[in-house]
């Protein structure tokens, strides 16, 4: 009954949602229709909202205009794949310790591992650029997982410490009083309990990793081989003449692989980003 | 007693809890200490130095006196808040709206929850990949809409003009922080209990009443912990100005970020590049100390622990 609206009403959040609708993805929009027109029909002044001759011709070409652009979308992939994995080995015992154990400075130092996301990469650049540049890693694959990785580590740490705090604490202590050491406790009653909250959380951090490789590509690799996306269409945009409709096919196509990811993982992924936001 | 071993023996038995828990934790620690903590202070070091590619000499305080002494810095610092503030207050603004539609119980909101989230979820980079053409003055739609409908009679290039590049590049941003607060804002919605919007209701009081009176209060520890989270964010935005203008025209979107980028990494400078990160450091950590206890008050104020 509290819930029902009259058809004016109706009409109204429809319109409401339609609205909001429209500015979050109009540029997905955009992008796709100027991937479908013609280049000649893309640089006709003023703007036509309908092109005659829509093709998915460009899907075809941009793999000629930006030769790499299978190696870019699968540097993308590799990168943000190697920085989850490495990720997860970080976090995964932390957040536990801060899920279940006492100890002392526990709120300290966690507090000062959300502390680091008060800093972006950009601050700290110059100082990783020469720790890179010491260690012989610039221009590697490594110089965009390292710094990728510390700045994941604290929200991973987060994210599973408020999941793993869901699960009882009953099933540990039993197998403790069993006799069950630490750590085989840890590795074979709640990690495959955790499972729900580990497929959460590496998705999480796999599109984070997706999304921040610009700032450290553009700054700590040259090597074009082994440039993600983003920074290897970023190289294009600087030209005189842009293909953009192959851009944007190119751009379209390199978001597919984390797209199709979150289709499939939205609901339980929105449900444990956002679990720190609803009270208990 | 003796002759069996109690859970309590067996506990001293193994490895001291603090102890699991700190070799459990070490990994990250040392990961992040090496990464973020070094860098950090190597950082405060370099802005007492002139280091150049070439090498590097402590020059003392001669780096903070020049940004002091600096207008054109000033200039940077007060658009750099201006930034923030402004992009902030209108995530707000359209998460909580956002939230509220997506709450209200309408056939096809689920549909509508998923639609909301693409900006958040794919590289800010190709977002702005995107953007760069919504702006195109010539072929771009939001110009070329514009002179369909007579609002402008020749093309309107947004990028190119100070006042508008900085204008469009927080809509653009806008557009980047918005799914996030939205979600955040409906889930702390969707967490507030029905039996106070029953009550309300069976008491007469009206939608709005409801909202300004029960949800807002219920949601606004989110409220003010996503505005913090999200200022954090803006203030260090670097992706979307740097793909968009590069900083300028005429630095007219030259934010802090931006403007220590371009010093230490674009023209090598890095102690004075140094002491610009510096100064975010310090701009950024005053201004979440001084939010943090603002928040305490409101946290006691709305009755959270």
């Amino acid at each position: 009954m509290m819930d029902r609206y009259t058809k004016l009403q109706i009409v109204g959040i429809y319109a409401a949602i339609a609205v909001f609708l429209t500015f979050v993805l109009l540029p997905f929009f955009e992008m796709f229709m100027a991937s479908l027109r013609p280049l000649e029909h893309l640089f006709r002044s003023p703007y036509q909202f309908w092109s005659k001759d829509f093709s998915f011709q460009a899907y075809r070409d941009m793999w000629v205009t930006v030769p790499l652009l299978g190696r870019y979308i699968l540097n993308s992939v590799f990168i943000a794949g190697s920085v989850t994995i490495l990720t997860m080995l970080f976090v995964v015992p932390a957040a536990y310790a801060y899920a279940r154990l006492d100890f002392p400075f526990k709120s300290a130092s966690l507090g000062a591992f959300l502390g680091v996301n008060m800093f972006t990469g950009a601050v700290l650049l110059i100082p990783l650029y020469r720790v890179l540049s010491t260690l012989g890693l610039l221009n590697s694959y490594w110089a965009m997982i390292i710094p990728g990785i510390a700045f994941l580590i604290p929200t991973g740490i987060w994210l599973l410490r408020s999941y793993l705090e869901k699960i009882p604490v009953e099933l540990e202590e039993a197998a403790f009083v069993d006799g069950a050491s630490r750590l085989y406790t840890l590795r074979r009653v709640v990690l495959p309990l955790a499972v729900p909250g580990l497929i959460v959380v590496s998705t999480a951090i796999f599109i984070g990793a997706y999304a921040q490789q610009f700032l450290f590509a553009i700054t700590f690799n040259q090597t074009r081989e082994y440039q993600p996306l983003p920074a290897g269409l970023f190289e294009f945009i600087g030209y005189q003449s842009v293909t953009w409709n192959e851009m944007m096919a190119a751009a379209l196509t390199g978001v597919l692989p984390v797209m199709v990811i979150f289709l499939f993982l939205q609901k339980y992924l929105v449900a444990g980003l956002t679990a720190g936001a609803v009270k208990e | 007693m003796t002759d069996i071993a109690s859970p309590i023996q067996k506990k001293r038995r193994s490895l001291p809890e603090a102890w699991f828990a700190w070799l459990l934790i070490a990994p990250a620690v040392v990961f992040v200490l090496i990464i973020v903590a070094w860098p950090l202070a190597e950082t405060f070091r370099l802005s007492f130095t002139d280091a150049r590619l070439g090498g590097e000499s402590y020059v003392g305080l001669e780096n903070y006196t020049d940004l002091a002494e600096s207008k054109k810095f000033r200039q940077t610092i007060v658009r750099t808040f201006y930034w923030m503030f402004l992009s902030v207050f209108i995530k707000l603004i359209l998460g909580l709206v956002g939230a509220t539609l997506l709450n209200a119980a309408v056939p096809g909101r689920g549909l509508f929850r998923v639609l909301v989230m693409p900006p958040w979820v794919i590289p800010m980079a190709i977002g702005m990949i995107g953007w760069l053409w919504l702006y195109n003055g010539a072929f771009g739609v939001l110009s070329g809409t514009a002179q369909h409908l007579g609002l402008i009679d020749k093309a309107f290039e947004f990028l190119a003009y100070k006042r508008s590049a900085f204008y469009s590049a927080v809509v653009a941003d806008v557009w980047v922080g918005t799914p996030m607060v939205t979600l955040f804002f409906l889930a702390a919605m969707q967490g507030v209990s029905r039996d106070l919007y029953e009550a309300a209701w069976v008491d007469g009081a009206g939608r709005w009443y409801r909202f300004r009176r029960i949800t807002i209060p219920q949601i606004m520890p989110v409220i003010v912990s996503m505005a913090l989270l999200s200022a954090i964010f803006t203030f260090n935005s670097f992706e979307i100005i740097w793909i968009l203008t590069e900083g300028g025209p005429r630095s007219a979107t030259t934010t802090l970020i931006i403007d220590t980028y371009k010093t230490a990494i674009g023209n090598f400078k890095f102690g004075e590049g140094a002491a610009r990160a510096v100064v975010i450091v310090i701009l950024l950590a005053a201004f979440s100390l001084i939010y943090l206890f603002f928040l305490n008050k409101v946290n006691k104020h709305y009755g959270v622990k």
